[in-house]
């Protein structure tokens, strides 16, 4: 692990790699990836001879591979690419390859708070994870929607329990799709599973299940709620109580229920992508009060200010902070903050980050070609030809900025109240 | 004559029939017409002045010139009429009738609606009567079995994950060769361009993914596609009638782009999926337009036209005629962009068919009819009998027909009718005709 506890917080900007400049025996290199402390930049580089390798902070990988893509720099920063060598496929992890390799690989994943990295495969047209470099002994006709928990150490999937004939209708309505956590499918099939998602402690997975054409519900662990909805979207577990909670739609309207039982009353024209912070006491939701208008509610209640689409909903952790974009044609966007719209208006902005400690919000933001972070409504001095998201040090008084501008990458820690 | 003397033995329809009940025909008639629908529904079956203007409007009607049962007012009342009449007290044996009607002898086109003097919308009444199909479990089994793929891989041929990406990264080696760095960038953030396409193109027409990459390569498109399942612009389920599964897609599709922070979505040459992101799919999520804009590739090709970005090294031999996809034609209006896009690349004239522009006549194949299979291809290729006699009379070799359904539909009419022609996709002119950096 490596959390930003013990990152760098000194104030002050840092070159992370002074030259962007293609090296004489790389065809082209793909799009820069940065790590979250900001300390290591990689790219995929595809080489003139043939084959591709990464760079990292100028540095090529020791050995190139046939092909790489799904560049992604796991939480404690190790820079990962899913390679071909020999035909197969497997997953590099600071240019070394696990051991097993597969007929396909995507999808990596990387534990929220944990250093587990795992990833969909295929391996004579059967399907499952991989988890660091282990995979699930049971594979299946088909695997996708994969997720690992929160520590990492369990693993899910919807996965299709038989194989179907071209066409076959009647055996697709019997229900061929469950929901397997570690490899292990539940006792139990359903017509359509979607989204499983664990519990805080990695013991529970929730999914969205559809018993027929026409009836949806949740299912935890295998067992459907008694209850059945027009239709449901992602279920999540309450990570103070345990308690699931989704949406759920009764007579053309949306609200949430929790075990079942309605807590939002169902008059939202859409309800979906709730969150809780992390004390379980407060939820929020991206909700439309009306047909077009989209907004944030927090513990049911909706916020005033409308957008026609609203996105990235944030909370903090004791949800005195709720935060959010709302945009006009995917074009003028602002950023939401407890039910008020940050002054500037964006070409394109990014999810917000709440700071720990503090309550400030900073999001990463684009007008033009250029790019910066705004930080509690106020822009950053200065503009970068691309910046990544920003990290607010645990303390909530520093801020790191990661950027490329000029041919160059910095490391900047910025005090947050002179940001 | 009746749809009840041309019935098609249908197992999806069978088999869907063959659990009903009188008691929950009644019920779910009334629930549907009673919560999904406004007044606009009973006003339409009700004003109709049986004029029969709308006689000449239907490609059904004018290709059995002798069976007013094939008229848009005729279906109506033979279907919709009928519910509402008896308050939903009917047989299932009418209900396997009523939704091989509307599901395979309706394009939902909506060219009917211009004919009409108060304006009645068949389209809808239709796409009404697949929804209480869907909800009675009455659907054809092949267009049925495409919803179910539309369910489980969010695309419409069972394309698995895997499948989708690897076919990409064959059509960009492919590439390589003729374009040497061409990339078909997957998953990059903040592009201007996500570009979405619908199953068939992974699955059978591969050529027009490495066409799209080629003209993106060669025009220096700033453009991605995705890695995983949201990539399929297509939604089958709107014209099952199964509304909350076509806005399961809608926001897998419009989520997959928000998630990559693009500007725009170009779609392939696809015509019914456009409907679907900005008309049908769309407003089932709440949102009143789409959450991302959604370029046709008609607007988009048309652009990079305008822009000087595609460079002919050649011309098409023309002359050519064009086929206006009715969505993105009657639906958006792209019949001028489509004409002017046609001359740029062109040799010669373009020969109209007689009915042409906002007034053309459906392809035959759209609405879903031409995915209810193999049962079905008879009534279609019957129904298009007009459609066939139009192209007949421009005299040309070469349609441009700017969607997937278009052609499938197309090339079966021109085979059934030996019309000697072929149809071209704007990407496949494009890419012939186009300077090639090498
Ligand atoms: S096929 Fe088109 S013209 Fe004929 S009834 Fe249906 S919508 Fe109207
Ligand atoms: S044109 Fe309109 S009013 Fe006349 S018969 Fe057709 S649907 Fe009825």
């Amino acid at each position: 692990m490596h959390p930003p506890a013990l990152w760098d917080w000194e104030s002050g900007q840092r070159v992370i790699l002074a030259s962007m400049e293609r090296p004489e025996n790389v065809a082209w290199l793909e799009e820069y990836h940065i790590s979250p402390d900001g300390e290591r930049v990689a790219v995929l580089a595809s080489l003139e001879e043939g084959g591709f390798t990464a760079l990292v902070n100028g540095e090529a990988w020791e050995n190139p591979f046939e092909k790489a893509w799904c560049p992604r720099f796991s939480p404690d920063g190790r820079f990962t690419a899913i390679v071909q060598q020999d035909g197969m496929w497997t997953l590099a992890v600071d240019g070394e390859a696990w051991e097993e390799s597969f007929d396909f690989m995507w999808s990596t994943q990387f534990a929220p708070e944990g250093e587990a990295i795992a990833a969909c495969i295929q391996s004579g047209g059967e399907y499952g994870l991989c988890i660091d470099g282990v995979t699930w002994e049971t594979l299946y006709e088909n695997a996708s929607q994969c997720v690992l928990s929160a520590d990492g150490k369990a693993s899910a999937a919807v996965v299709q329990l038989a194989q179907l004939k071209p066409a076959d209708i009647e055996a697709f309505k019997k229900g061929v799709y469950g929901v397997a956590v570690n490899g292990q499918s539940w006792d139990a099939n359903f017509m359509n599973c979607w989204t499983p998602a664990f519990d805080a402690k990695g013991e529970h997975v929730a999914a969205q299940v559809r018993l027929n054409l026409y009836d949806y519900s949740i299912a935890v662990d295998g067992k459907t709620w008694n209850e059945i909805y027009g239709c449901v979207w992602e279920p999540r577990f309450n990570p103070a109580t345990g308690k699931v909670v989704a949406p759920v739609r009764l007579n053309g309207r949306w609200g949430l229920a929790q075990d079942g039982q309605i807590i939002w009353e169902p008059r939202f024209g859409q309800c979906w992508q709730q969150i809780f912070s992390p004390d379980g006491k407060n939820i929020a939701a991206i909700v439309a009060p009306d047909f077009g208008k989209f907004t944030v509610a927090v513990n049911g209640k909706a916020w005033g200010v409308t957008f026609p689409v609203v996105t990235d909903l944030v909370i903090c952790r004791e949800g005195a902070t709720v935060a959010a974009l709302g945009c006009v044609d995917n074009a003028d966007w602002q950023v939401l903050v407890n039910g008020r719209a940050w002054a500037g208006v964006w070409d394109m902005a990014w999810k917000p980050v709440i700071s720990q400690v503090g309550g400030h919000v900073a999001a990463k933001v684009s007008k033009g070609k250029r790019q910066t972070i705004v930080v509690d409504g106020r822009a950053f001095a200065r503009e970068f030809d691309q910046v990544f998201d920003p990290t607010f040090s645990p303390d909530g008084k520093k801020l790191l900025i990661r950027g490329i501008d000029k041919g160059s990458v910095v490391r900047i820690v910025a005090d947050v109240a002179q940001a | 004559m009746g749809i009840a003397d041309r019935l098609i033995e249908d197992v999806g329809l069978r088999g869907g029939v063959s659990k009903l009940t009188p008691e929950q025909i009644q019920k779910t008639v009334n629930a549907v017409i009673s919560g999904e629908t406004g007044a606009k529904l009973k006003a339409y079956a009700e004003t109709c002045m049986r004029c029969g203007l709308c006689a000449q409007a239907c490609h059904f009607s004018q290709s059995h010139p002798d069976d007013p049962s094939y008229t848009p007012a005729a279906k109506v009342q033979a279907t919709m009429g009928v519910l509402l009449k008896t308050g939903g007290k009917v047989s299932p044996e009418f209900i396997y009738g009523m939704a091989q009607l509307a599901y395979t002898e309706c394009n939902l086109c909506r060219r009917c609606v211009h004919y009409c003097p108060i304006g009645i919308d068949t389209g809808y009444i239709m796409s009404t009567v697949r929804r209480i199909c869907h909800k009675l479990g009455v659907t054809p089994q092949y267009i049925q079995d495409t919803a179910h793929s539309h369910s489980a891989t969010f695309n419409q041929m069972w394309v698995k994950d895997d499948e989708w990406t690897d076919t990409l990264m064959w059509q960009e080696d492919e590439a390589r060769e003729e374009f040497p760095g061409l990339r078909i960038p997957l998953d990059k953030e903040g592009a201007d361009i996500y570009y979405s396409v619908i199953a068939p193109e992974p699955k059978f027409r591969t050529q027009l993914i490495y066409q799209a990459a080629a003209i993106m390569h060669a025009a220096g498109v700033d453009w991605t596609m995705p890695s995983e399942p949201g990539w399929d612009n297509s939604d089958m389920c709107m014209f099952t009638g199964d509304f909350e599964m076509m806005g399961r897609l809608k926001r897998k599709h419009f989520e997959s782009a928000q998630k990559l922070k693009v500007k725009r979505i170009v779609m392939g040459e696809c015509g019914h999926a456009f409907r679907s992101v900005y008309d049908m799919g769309n407003r089932w999520v709440a949102w009143k337009m789409y959450p991302v804009p959604v370029i046709h590739s008609i607007e988009f090709f048309w652009e990079l036209m305008k822009q000087g970005k595609i460079k002919l090294a050649k011309k098409y031999p023309g002359p050519v005629t064009v086929h206006d996809p009715c969505n993105v034609v009657r639906g958006r209006g792209h019949h001028e962009k489509l004409r002017e896009l046609v001359r740029f690349l062109v040799d010669g004239p373009i020969i109209e068919t007689a009915s042409n522009r906002e007034h053309n006549i459906c392809c035959t194949a759209g609405g879903g009819v031409i995915n209810c299979g193999p049962p079905f291809k008879n009534v279609r290729l019957d129904g298009s009998k007009a459609k066939a006699e139009e192209l007949r009379a421009t005299g040309v070799k070469t349609i441009v027909a700017p969607c997937h359904n278009c052609h499938g539909g197309l090339e079966d009419t021109v085979h059934r009718y030996k019309l000697d022609m072929h149809i071209k996709f704007l990407g496949d002119i494009i890419y012939e005709c186009m300077e090639k950096p090498s």
